[in-house]
């Protein structure tokens, strides 16, 4: 009786479970699988022609990915993404929400739309746009510059500056997405802890420090997981403003990745790319996760 | 930047193309003609179609499915129609992948065809027919070419105390150093394409191998290819050459015009785009020559484009028709009305008006003087770290030495799966048929 009363919950699970985990199994797990598998072989544009010519290599993709200098300085350059972006982001949505959540801001919806606007504007209007801001001789910003007496910046030229740059453009326009977060979560903030820190003698920052940011916390750091997973990838940003350039300054793992496997059809090497990539994102999103869940308990 | 807002603009297009394919796609449906499926891409594309319809007149029996599809995307296009046995009976093939795609074994070998048919190829310029022969075979007839040359303002250059540009690189180099000194005074002498061209032109010039044996090495450390790499680096370093092209200049013709830049190296596109932007008082001052060299007027690449059939096509007879069609002398003179581009045969350069066009004699003397790229697959890759590594020294961030070292060993990397083909003797592509 126990037995089939827990056989029939299992199938009635696996009838539930079924159609979601076959298309995570389908769509999911399968390419991830044939993806490894293709990062042990040397596929490549001659296995085209003949296929036949196809050699498993083993962990040569790997081995050479550690002795690439462009696969380092792609680590670091999207490290450095997620970092300064995930931390902009953050930063300047977290403070644009509490800010709009002011009694005496008007004309709120507006706002919110006009913030929200760039996150759904494709990426190639956006792209055109700053470009013009950032031109070296004609563009907005270096036109300020110059109001102020400093000298120009070839912002997208310039090794040094092109990154921030990019990051820049890409926080201008992802951060309304975790504002609208945000203000969502912040409405759901109960008054009365205000109230109570309000009698106990609390100031601003107090109230902020104690009671807005502890209720916050797993929307935070569940907005962070997913600011952190989109600067990972970060791809189209540098592939329309820069091509990775100059002088690779710009190039992302992504972007590496669509070098070698979509331009110069180095797929093997592509995929063992490809497959750090995953491994990595992995592993940030363990470790953020875990955070969230003490953050709970 | 120009080449992207291009590339975006040509996707207004595509409403245009789906309105017209659907308008074709009606009346289309009682044809009982032979079909062929000709792709074609970027500006050629869109300037192309007077003369399908110019040979659907003369050959009543067939019809030609004309397909654009913008540059950057051509690439990609092509390759999954290969995997995916899509491909169109005929295309229009950028010359530096034609080693690829024949590496594949995707090409249709015109040889014998050719050397039956009664076509002058020595009609046609060397270097851009040596360009479409790899291993023996004839991958691709030439449709235009496509190569480098100077730009320079004549009445600057005469102010300076020469008629015309000089031919060997110290005598270049003294001019340019007197154009950035009074009485000219220009901030830049010369301007160079933000790419890996010049560096590779001038160490053809100098006749360096570029790779070694079999194309299976690199071999920019070869003392010939050091001495471009430093005549290269030291037009930046006496500040010749801006060095990075976005600050230091705005746009190169705006420059060009003002007198700040006298001379630079670019394609056969810069002549409409002079001939556009210059003003009028201006239009007889500019003319263009071909590359000096190392001691006597030099080399200078042959790029361009190719007609090529693809060897699934089952219209064995009426694709080399087409493609003969479009490399007539006089379809090519109006293909060159049409877009700007470049004949690839000398009889086309007789005839009214390129014959009478002094502008472009630079190309005309080039055309005499250009050579083919390394024609093997990897090349686009190797081009690109060429460029990384020239961007590098030039900014002070390696020292030449360096740079060329780690080229070579880069390069090495990339060469790695047809060196071991090559020594294990096991690698051809026609045995994988």
């Amino acid at each position: 009786m126990k037995d089939g009363g827990l056989s029939i919950e299992l199938r009635v699970a696996g009838w539930f479970l079924g159609p979601a985990l076959s298309v995570v199994l389908i769509f999911q797990l399968m390419p991830a699988g044939a993806a490894f598998l293709l990062s042990l072989t040397d596929f490549d544009l001659y296995t085209f022609a003949a296929p036949d010519t196809l050699r498993i290599v083993g962990l040569r993709n790997y081995q050479m990915l550690l002795q690439d200098g462009r696969f380092w300085l792609a680590l670091r350059n999207t490290l450095y993404f997620v970092g300064l972006g995930g931390v902009l982001t953050l930063g300047l949505s977290l403070g644009t929400a509490l800010w709009l959540n002011q009694r005496f801001v008007r004309f709120r919806a507006l706002l919110r739309t006009v913030y929200f606007a760039p996150v759904v504007t494709t990426l190639v209007a956006v792209a055109i746009v700053w470009r013009y801001i950032y031109h070296a001789r004609y563009g907005l910003l270096n036109q300020g510059l110059q109001l102020l007496g400093l000298e120009p910046v070839d912002w997208l030229g310039d090794p040094r500056w092109a990154l921030p740059s990019l990051v820049l453009m890409a926080v201008w326009k992802n951060y309304g997405y975790s504002l609208l977060i945000f203000m969502a979560a912040l409405q759901a903030v109960p008054e009365e802890l205000y109230d109570a820190a309000r009698i106990d003698g609390a100031d601003l920052w107090q109230q902020f420090r104690h009671v807005t940011l502890p209720t916050l916390r797993p929307v935070v750091l569940l907005t962070g997981l997913v600011t952190a997973n989109g600067y990972f990838q970060v791809f189209a940003e540098p592939y329309v403003m820069t091509g990775g350039g100059p002088l690779d300054a710009t190039l992302t793992m992504v972007l590496l990745l669509y070098d070698q496997g979509f331009r110069w059809w180095r797929l093997g090497y592509a995929a063992a790319l490809a497959f750090v990539l995953f491994v990595l994102m992995l592993l940030l999103s363990a470790v953020l996760l875990r955070l969230q869940r003490e953050a709970q308990r | 930047m120009c080449d992207r807002l291009r590339k975006l603009i040509q996707l207004k297009g595509w409403p245009l193309i789906l309105l017209g394919w659907l308008i074709l796609g009606g009346c289309g449906r009682e044809d009982a003609r032979e079909r062929l499926v000709f792709w074609v891409f970027g500006r050629e594309g869109e300037q192309v179609r007077p003369l399908i319809e110019a040979f659907e007149l003369e050959h009543p029996d067939l019809r030609v499915d004309l397909q654009q599809i913008p540059w950057s995307a051509a690439y990609e296009r092509l390759l999954t129609a290969y995997v995916g046995g899509q491909l169109p009976d005929v295309a229009q093939m950028g010359n530096s992948w034609l080693a690829r795609f024949a590496e594949l074994h995707a090409l249709e070998d015109l040889g014998t065809w050719i050397r039956e048919a009664d076509l002058d190829t020595t009609d046609f310029f060397e270097g851009v027919w040596m360009a479409n022969r790899i291993d023996g075979c004839l991958y691709g007839l030439p449709w235009y070419v496509d190569t480098r040359v100077i730009f320079y303002r004549t009445d600057l250059l005469r102010r300076a105390g020469y008629e015309r540009m000089p031919t060997t690189w110290s005598e270049w180099s003294r001019l340019m150093h007197r154009l950035v000194a009074p009485p000219v005074g220009a901030r830049y002498a010369l301007w160079l394409l933000p790419d890996w061209s010049s560096l590779v032109i001038f160490g053809m010039q100098n006749d360096a191998p570029l790779l070694g044996a079999r194309g299976a090495y690199g071999n920019f450390r070869d003392e010939r290819f050091r001495r471009a790499f430093r005549f290269y680096l030291s037009l930046f370093g006496a500040r010749l050459v801006p060095l990075s092209s976005t600050t230091q200049l705005g746009s190169v013709y705006q420059e060009f015009a003002r007198g700040q830049l006298v001379l630079f190296i670019s394609g056969p596109w810069s002549v409409g785009e002079l001939r556009d932007r210059l003003p009028d008082s201006l239009q007889n001052r500019w003319a263009t020559a071909p590359l000096p060299g190392p001691e006597g007027p030099g080399l200078s690449l042959a790029g361009g484009a190719s007609l090529v059939i693809f060897r699934g096509s089952r219209h064995p007879e009426a694709t080399r028709k087409l493609i003969r069609f479009l490399t007539r002398p006089d379809v090519q003179l109006r293909f060159y009305e049409l877009t700007g581009d470049l004949p690839v045969r000398r009889s086309v350069w007789q005839l009214p008006p390129l014959r009478d066009d002094r502008q472009i004699d630079g190309f005309r003397e080039q055309l005499a003087r250009i050579r083919p790229l390394p024609t093997i697959p990897e090349w686009e890759a190797i081009a690109a770290r060429i460029h990384y590594y020239a961007e590098a020294a030039k900014r002070g961030l390696l020292s030449p030495e360096e740079a060329l070292t780690m080229l070579d060993r880069e390069v090495d990397l990339l060469l790695d799966k047809r060196r071991r083909w090559i020594s294990a003797g096991e690698y051809h592509p026609a045995a994988h048929d």
